[in-house]
């Protein structure tokens, strides 16, 4: 398929046939073929398998039979989520955090980035971006415990607003469904707002030094140049992170909603992952669960080709 | 260019309040850390008294001590180091492997190949399919859960490509004149060569894998096998840390609290992590570049 002397030497000009010739040089490069088809023998059992095994979601399984044998149920199990009493908060609360991460939590890190790149002490712009992203790499286990250990009734909010006179009694901020959106958004923040600007900060040290000087000589100040100069730069990669940011959409992040729920905070903690797990794995009812969280992925996927088609429209960038 | 201007007042006020602002979130990211780790050197007993926030009033190091003597924590903290290192060794080995095999354009199928993998970015079977096949291969209640169904990532091949795409090709001609196979030419040519990658793929994995404690909570049954951010899950999300109370020895004294032993756990789980990703920053910045664009 290429050409240049390694090909040459690789592939004798020998003239056969064409399937001939392919089968001679799918021999010489059995090694390379038995490394990549490990890859594909590992993907279609831990991918195409489990893909195959979304027909249960049609079908009336159980633990014990297979999932050809198990007779069809058709829509049922559809059917049977949009009917039940906890669809409306759980899409209420799968799409109410969701669009929260997104409004609050894409821009932050843009905008954080944008301020750091303005820090002329190359040393303290370093320190701070090792600093900034250090939440990242904890667990969402650890933070749970660190903000239960904040939030709780005798815990550093409650002593300092109780200390300041702010309130009388302490709140369980976790126990208060009001409260519960508001917390798995900021803590979102504070993990990643860090880590989200590597990539804005990498694509902005790709600007040239010419346009500043040009906008300078023309008199913009610093934010002109942020605006007018960095922020249509780094347009492209704003766009494919926004792609990728709506294609998520629905994963309102199992691992942080799973620490943060409780009995309590249920009516708004409980998003489509958390009842998959839960009517799931807890409760054993497969067929129903696999609807549903089928009917995320397809709903997921709509919006991906959606965010796709208006950025390529608005911007002239798309993943595909 | 910055040399050969003045500075306006505008330009110095600008650049002091941004000062300021950066200082605030550098506060605002490390202090809960903080908190965590001056509270966890108290006494337990006085630290529920609460209004410690920069030093230890009575430092103690009891709840360390009672976290080592735990045989719980510390069983997990075994299988966590284990499979850190197994997982991260053998999905990096792995990956990179057939990222290469998939980098020669000489492959014949490769279109189909990518295909195959792209799929599986957008598409999967979801969790009970997941966990059906994970039952029937016989995973359950096996350290190899952690392991296998870990040891590719289709994304990370798509880093490696980009990386091995750039190495020169004179390389792998010089080592097949001498006869090399292809797996040979990966293994001493290829990998050695491409260590920034490899360590960018590495501490991504080795992370994930100190992390994960999802795996450990639904696959597994045998507390011997649970990592310890699973065991640390069980005590943070279902506030049973008198389980960890109970579970440590009489050697602890009076003054430790359940919570206190929570905090030293979190630190302890933590350390590693915070001590690694220094050494190895350097080499993610470019690794995540590559991987986001051409993903």
């Amino acid at each position: 398929m290429s050409t240049g002397w390694k090909n040459l030497q690789t592939q004798p000009p020998v003239r056969s046939g064409r399937g001939a010739s392919l089968a001679r040089k799918w021999v010489q490069q059995r090694h390379l073929q038995t490394m990549a088809l490990l890859g594909v023998v590992w993907m279609i059992i831990f991918h195409y398998i489990p893909m195959y095994g979304i027909l249960i979601a049609f079908k009336h399984f159980d633990i014990i039979g297979t999932i050809s044998s198990a007779p069809w149920a058709g829509l049922e199990h559809f059917r049977a989520f949009l009917e039940d009493d906890n669809f409306w908060y759980i899409v209420k609360n799968t799409l109410g955090i969701s669009l929260l991460k997104l409004a609050i939590g894409f821009p932050l890190p843009i905008v954080f980035a944008l301020f750091l790149n303005e820090i002329r002490s190359i040393r303290f712009k370093k320190s701070i971006q090792t600093i900034s992203y250090l939440p990242h790499f904890l667990s969402w286990v650890i933070l749970g415990g660190i903000l239960t250990t904040w939030l709780a009734d005798t815990g550093m909010i409650n002593q300092l607003l109780l200390a300041w006179g702010w309130i009388d009694q302490p709140i369980s901020y976790l126990a208060e469904p009001s409260y519960f959106w508001g917390i798995v958004v900021s803590s979102d923040i504070w993990k990643e707002l860090g880590w989200s600007a590597i990539i804005y900060l990498a694509a902005m040290a790709g600007v040239s030094t010419d346009m500043y000087e040009a906008a300078t000589i023309d008199g913009a100040g610093r934010f002109q140049k942020m605006w007018y100069v960095t922020l249509p730069a780094i347009k492209g990669t704003i766009s494919i992170l926004f792609i990728l940011a709506v294609s998520g959409i629905l994963n309102s992040n199992f691992d942080q909603i799973l620490v943060l729920r409780n009995s309590l905070n249920e009516s708004a903690s409980n998003v489509v992952d958390i009842y998959v797990y839960q009517v799931g794995i807890q409760q054993g009812r497969f067929s129903y669960s696999t609807a549903v969280g089928l009917l995320k992925s397809v709903l997921a996927l709509i919006l991906l080709l959606i965010a796709n088609s208006v950025t390529k429209r608005v911007n002239n960038t798309s993943l595909f | 260019m910055q040399l050969l201007q003045r500075r306006t007042a505008g330009e110095a006020i600008f650049d002091f309040v941004n000062n300021v602002f950066m200082l605030i979130i550098c506060f605002v990211t490390l202090y809960p850390v903080w908190y965590v780790l001056v509270n966890s050197f108290n006494e337990g007993a006085d630290a529920m008294r609460g209004g410690i926030y920069w030093w230890p009033r009575v430092f103690s190091l009891g709840s360390y001590q009672a976290v080592f003597a735990n045989n719980g924590i510390m069983t997990a903290m075994g299988v966590t180091i284990a499979k850190t290192l197994i997982g991260t060794i053998v999905h990096v080995f792995f990956t990179a492997m057939i990222a290469y095999a998939y980098s020669r354009k000489e492959l014949i199928g490769r279109k189909l190949y990518m295909l195959i993998g792209t799929i599986t970015l957008f598409f999967g079977g979801g969790l009970i399919p997941t966990y059906l096949l994970i039952r029937d291969l016989g995973l359950l209640d096996s350290f190899w859960v952690y392991i296998i169904p870990a040891m590719f990532s289709f994304f990370d091949l798509i880093i490696f490509m980009a990386f091995f795409r750039e190495l020169p090709d004179a390389l792998e001609e010089a080592a097949k004149i001498d006869g090399a196979n292809d797996f040979g030419i990966f293994c001493r040519i290829v990998l050695p060569v491409s260590m920034p990658v490899v360590a960018t793929i590495a501490l991504f994995h080795g992370v994930y894998q100190w992390n994960d404690y999802f795996t450990g909570m639904i696959y597994i049954n045998n507390t011997d096998l649970q990592p310890i951010q699973t065991y640390l899950y069980r005590v943070v999300a279902q506030s049973s840390s008198n389980q960890m109370m109970a579970a440590a020895p009489g050697v602890v004294a009076q003054s430790v609290t359940s919570q206190s032993i929570k905090l030293a756990t979190m630190v302890v789980t933590t350390l590693p992590i915070v001590l690694v990703y220094p050494f190895l920053q350097k080499y993610f910045v470019k690794g995540l570049m590559i991987g986001s664009i051409k993903g």
